[in-house]
């Protein structure tokens, strides 16, 4: 990448930022609250979540990266159609390949992969930044939007599946007498766990900010 | 509030009477967790603590009342956290809650621990004052043990492990209704005496201390429509008398559907809110899938009663005139 310093090509540590916003600043779940149906849907076990973090950041990153290649030669007026054809291919290979792997989570995820066609973070990356950058920066912000979604997708599937079966991963963490939390395996639990993750996150960040608002005013 | 907490201590002492040492340490949980739930949150939002309201206490009394008396402690402490913390903290404390806070425990637990909360023990069991419930001491996080030798070796008549409404809903048995008034049957810790629910209700409501309307709307309206289910089909359904006094129709219209912050303020919204509430329970007992339904019906009533209260304002004295003036 060392050639890359130039006029067009962003330098390392601006790339390095798109990355990492997606990661923490802008988690497109716990601070972007996008990609609402699929994070309330299908956390129920730490695989589901697995397997539908992975299948998005896939599509997250090659669609980015088709759709930052050709950002220049598609017409304004048929952006959106071009952007979902370009992310209804990768899903329909995430989809082929689910199904190769593992037949038991792909009949657990069900429809929500062919949903991820309409996940408004895969669409919302193309408009908002693939259509704008170039492909290598591009490429990066899918990842680390796509880690961040992987990441807050274990988050709540960790929790759920702990909490409502006891299991980590279909793993018994507890023993034989563990009383499962019914609850957490349902949709309500999905919301309940949501809802405390996004608790946690805002708490932090609103620290973070009224400890640097007293920095600012000495300065 | 703390005329209330008066008013419920005779129907916990005839919990206690009626289950033993079980229902005392549940209501005792109970009405801990609920405090130092209050108290930590109160610390947390850097604000006076609201417990010395007293209503804090009431939420936990009524969350332990409406528990089955073999229900396990730490469910129940789990319970008083969520009420407290979910049902009222979160929505800004005292005077904040949009539902019954209680209720709002009740129905975590429901949902998350649907086989304990549904594990009735019988009434006047042998030893209840010397012995817990096997489950009522249940190791955190673990399952409760099961009941079926405790309950052969303690019951005192041929108890099958069905309240009342159980019993009706299923095995088509309807309990007698005197037993049923006087509350000598099994239940919820709380729920079981309609008569002692009655007297410390007609105390708050002479003291004024309550909404008289309220109760008088929800079990009127169960009452008629109750009845109406009776006359249609009289095999099917129990006759209205046992829909007034089983399960938690008493407890819940006299103690939890007149919550003060999450029921309409208006004179005529009030009679509509508890008409609401007591059809909604009647048809959750019969039509539904559940035995009861009062927990969901009240919370239902809770939730609409923002758009009862505008749909009902009174007009302003004095509008219809100024109006009549300028046109």
């Amino acid at each position: 990448m060392h050639h890359a310093h130039g006029l067009v090509e962003p330098s390392p540590s601006e790339s390095m930022e798109s990355f990492l916003n997606g990661l923490w600043k802008q988690n497109p779940v716990f601070v972007q609250v996008l990609g609402m149906c699929p994070t309330l849907a299908i956390t129920n076990s730490v695989r589901n979540a697995l397997a539908m973090g992975l299948a998005t950041l896939f599509v997250l990153v090659c669609s980015n990266a088709l759709v930052a290649l050709v950002r220049k030669l598609v017409p304004r007026q048929v952006r959106i159609a071009t952007y979902i054809l370009i992310i209804a291919t990768f899903v329909t290979i995430v989809d082929y390949m689910i199904k190769a792997i593992s037949v038991p989570v792909y009949k657990a995820l069900g429809a929500f992969i062919a949903l991820i066609v309409v996940n408004c973070i895969i669409l919302g990356r193309a408009e908002a930044f693939a259509s704008k950058n170039p492909v290598g920066k591009s490429i990066l912000d899918g990842l680390g939007m796509g880690i961040g979604f992987f990441f807050a997708l274990l988050c709540l599937g960790g929790v759920r599946e702990i909490l409502g079966a006891g299991a980590f991963l279909g793993y018994p963490l507890f023993g034989p007498n563990y009383q499962p939390w019914v609850l957490f395996l349902l949709p309500p639990g999905g919301f309940f766990t949501l809802a405390a993750w996004l608790l946690v996150f805002t708490s932090w960040q609103a620290r973070k900010k009224r400890r640097q608002a007293p920095a600012e005013v000495q300065s | 509030m703390r005329n209330v907490v008066y008013a419920l201590l005779p129907v916990c002492a005839f919990s206690v009477w009626l289950f033993g040492v079980s229902a005392l340490a549940l209501i005792v949980t109970a009405a801990a967790a609920s405090v130092l739930t209050e108290h930590l949150f109160s610390k947390l939002a850097n604000r006076p603590s609201s417990v010395k309201d007293f209503s804090v206490v009431i939420t936990g009394l009524l969350l332990a009342l409406t528990l089955p008396p073999g229900f396990p402690l730490w469910m129940t402490a789990v319970g008083g956290f969520i009420a407290v913390a979910l049902g009222k903290m979160l929505f800004g404390g005292l005077g904040f809650n949009i539902f019954n806070p209680a209720l709002v425990g009740r129905a975590f637990l429901q949902a998350a621990f649907p086989v304990a909360i549904t594990s009735y023990t019988p009434a006047m069991a042998r030893d209840r004052f010397s012995e817990f419930i096997p489950t009522t001491l249940a190791l955190p996080f673990m399952q409760p043990a099961a009941l079926t030798e405790w309950i052969a070796r303690v019951r005192v008549d041929a108890f099958s492990g069905a309240t009342p409404l159980m019993q009706q809903k299923f095995d088509h048995v309807t309990t007698e209704i005197l037993p049923l008034f006087l509350g000598k049957v099994s239940g919820s810790a709380g729920e079981t005496s309609a008569l002692l629910i009655l007297l410390c209700g007609a105390y708050l409501i002479a003291r004024n201390f309550m909404d008289w309307r309220i109760p008088a709307a929800m079990l009127l309206s169960a009452f008629l429509a109750g009845g109406a289910f009776h006359l249609a089909s009289p095999a099917q359904y129990p006759n209205p008398f046992f829909v007034l006094f089983s399960g938690g129709l008493m407890l819940g219209a006299l103690f939890m559907a007149t919550d003060m912050v999450a029921s309409p303020v208006t004179p005529l919204g009030v009679w509509i809110y508890g008409a609401l509430m007591g059809l909604v329970t009647v048809i959750i007992r019969f039509l539904g899938g559940l035995p009861e339904g009062v927990m969901y019906a009240i919370l239902l009533g809770n939730a609409v009663s923002p758009m009862i209260d505008n749909l009902t304002q009174p007009r302003v004295f004095g509008t219809r005139k100024k109006a009549e003036a300028k046109s």
